[in-house]
């Protein structure tokens, strides 16, 4: 035992002379991922103290969970949770049905069609690539009062009355919100399940046109099916991701007293208790903590049932 | 299958279907390369819809006359510029490193960095991070904090992976330096995966605000993103103050541009570069997309 110890230690030492070389440039990148990635965690301590930034880390005030309790009787806290849950929900089920859609509707584009299924594939991908602040100035210019063409083209089909100030409506922020993300990134999403697509069974098709399905018949009974997998696994991986609601949009667009109830997320909210506040950075940092930490559980748990149902073959 | 009489019925729904799902993707962007182009006191008429009505330049003079916007470009090049040649190169190296299957240390860097895309301090302990690193309000908070990608050097190791282990091996045996190996046989065998996380880091680095905003708030280091955040803010809430500039701009020029027109035309120079990288873009993102879902 002790001896095979011994041989597998000297191993181990033998190993490290050969591979110095490669030692030496792995180790800076061990100090950079320490610093930049693992450090930081130790500021989770200031969730714990009164911190003031003036003193050292010895001469904090430490209170326990304060700031935790702080957080889970703030009427704040509870309105920005509401608002995280809703526009998630919202972005998660028409993020979905679009890009289901979308790739549906696009796979029927075959034979000389082909072309234009490039055409629009290639032009639905790139708002993806835009950054959000330049999405959110398109957005406010399609909804403007003024001159935005939403407003205008509602009124030449005759479907308002009067000019709808979109940006000022608290009731349709969500909404404004969920269908900017379709916007920017229905076509990439649907990259996922036309590939998924590509991998069914042509005979299935054949058959089912023998047994008398059309175009939609198909749809709704191959390819749907064919891809269900994909889906049930895509939608439980992303519901992970339930409390990243976003931040940009909602920071950019939801900045007015209008709708401000309804707009902001836990981002924005630990974002402006953090530093909107003098003395907020313990108080952020605990509100930040809350989310990373149900963030962390929820999404494990996510990512295990999705692996499990993969595994299981249960999908 | 030849198509029935039906079927380029439904075609033909479809089809249309998809045009109007174009058009509302394009048509923003081209609203505001009208608007960009076309003489910002006719532009306040309005009825501005397919094309420019009355050409000017003037509104892209305005915006590289201008002192701070043209600075903030001149940031957001170098940052972008800088950050993507950084990154692929140690995110390269890294991968070359871990690629080495007998490598001792394999299993645990592999971990410690996978476990970098999933644990997040947040916002505010980062923030004493960058100060006790004196890296607040520098240049250098754009470029440290994405010296390497921990998804990019897996990228690069799964491709590095699939080479002929010969080359490397036979390298070794006339003494090369790993160093001389990454430059010599690494990089050139890897240039289009390079080039592919490139084009990622660099779309990235182009499109972010968000660092300025918390990290480098001061006008020196502001980039081109962060000034339209500033312009698009000012105008949707009462109360934020629209960059000075502007006003100035407008004045010097005898109402010659509106904060409108100088906004269209920045949004086209912010997106421009993102346009004409796309295409090559386009030819990788694919596979590197569903590759990450299955990864």
């Amino acid at each position: 035992m002790s001896t095979r110890n011994l041989s597998s230690k000297n191993e181990f030492i033998r190993q490290v002379r050969k591979q110095k070389g490669l030692i030496i440039i792995a180790a800076p990148f061990f100090i950079y991922f320490f610093i930049f990635s693992y450090l930081p965690l130790w500021g989770l301590t200031m969730a714990f103290q009164n911190y003031k930034p003036q003193f050292s880390f010895f001469e904090q005030e430490w209170v326990g969970l304060r700031h935790f309790k702080n957080l889970f009787t703030d009427p704040d806290f509870y309105r920005v949770m509401r608002n995280t849950l809703g526009m998630s929900i919202i972005n998660l089920a028409l993020g979905f049905i679009t890009a289901i859609g979308f790739a549906l509707l696009i796979n029927e584009l075959t034979g000389k069609l082909y072309g234009f299924k490039r055409v629009v594939q290639t032009i639905s991908y790139m708002p993806h690539f835009l950054s959000w602040i330049i999405v959110c100035g398109l957005v406010s210019n399609v909804l403007a009062m003024d001159d935005g063409i939403l407003n205008e083209l509602l009124l030449a089909f005759g479907l308002i009355k009067e000019k709808i100030h979109f940006m000022g409506r608290p009731d349709l922020f969500w909404w404004i919100v969920g269908f900017t993300n379709v916007w920017k990134s229905m076509g990439w999403n649907s990259i996922i399940y036309l590939a998924a697509i590509t991998s069914i069974d042509p005979a299935l098709y054949e058959a089912a046109a023998i047994d008398g399905y059309g175009r939609f018949g198909r749809m709704w009974h191959v390819t749907l099916p064919g891809i269900k997998s994909t889906i049930i696994i895509l939608l439980i991986l992303n519901a992970g991701w339930i409390l990243n609601a976003g931040f940009e949009i909602q920071y950019i667009l939801g900045t007015n007293g209008m709708v401000l109830d309804v707009s902001e997320t836990i981002d924005i909210f630990v974002l402006k208790r953090g530093f909107g506040r003098t003395g907020g950075f313990a108080f952020g940092t605990a509100a930040g903590m809350f989310k990373s930490v149900v963030s962390a559980v929820v999404l494990i748990l996510c990512n295990k049932i999705a692996g499990w149902l993969e595994e299981e073959k249960l999908v | 299958m030849r198509k029935s009489l039906g079927d380029k019925i439904i075609d033909g729904i479809i089809v249309f279907f998809m045009c109007l799902i174009v058009i509302a993707m394009i048509y923003p962007m081209w609203n505001t390369l009208i608007v960009s182009f076309n003489d910002a006191r006719d532009s306040i008429k309005g009825g501005l819809y397919l094309w420019p009505r009355k050409w000017s330049l003037f509104n892209y003079q305005s915006i590289f006359k201008t002192d701070k916007i043209f600075k903030a470009f001149l940031i957001s090049v170098s940052r972008t510029v800088l950050t993507t040649i950084l990154n692929v190169f140690f995110s390269g190296l890294l991968a070359y490193v871990l690629s080495h299957k007998d490598f001792v240390f394999r299993r645990f860097l592999t971990v410690f960095m996978v476990m970098t895309m999933y644990i997040n301090a947040g916002l505010i302990p980062q923030y004493f991070l960058y100060r006790s690193l004196g890296l607040i309000n520098t240049f250098w908070v754009y470029i440290l904090p994405s010296l390497v990608g921990a998804f990019n050097v897996i990228v690069i190791r799964t491709y590095i992976n699939s080479l002929p282990a010969s080359l490397v091996e036979s390298a070794k045996i006339d003494g090369a330096s790993e160093m001389r190996i990454y430059f010599s046989i690494i990089i050139p065998l890897c240039l289009p995966v390079l080039a592919t996380v490139a084009l990622w880091v660099a779309v990235g680095a182009w499109n972010s605000w968000f660092d300025s905003f918390i990290f480098a708030p001061k006008q020196e280091l502001s980039t081109l993103q962060y000034e339209m955040m500033k312009i698009i803010a000012s105008s949707m809430q009462t109360g934020v103050r629209q960059p000075d500039y502007i006003a100035e701009a407008s004045q010097q020029s005898r109402n010659m541009v509106t904060p409108n027109s100088l906004r269209a035309a920045m949004t086209m120079v912010a997106t421009v570069p993102i346009l004409i990288v796309y295409p090559f873009l386009q030819k990788y993102f694919v596979t590197v997309n569903i590759g990450s879902v299955k990864e």
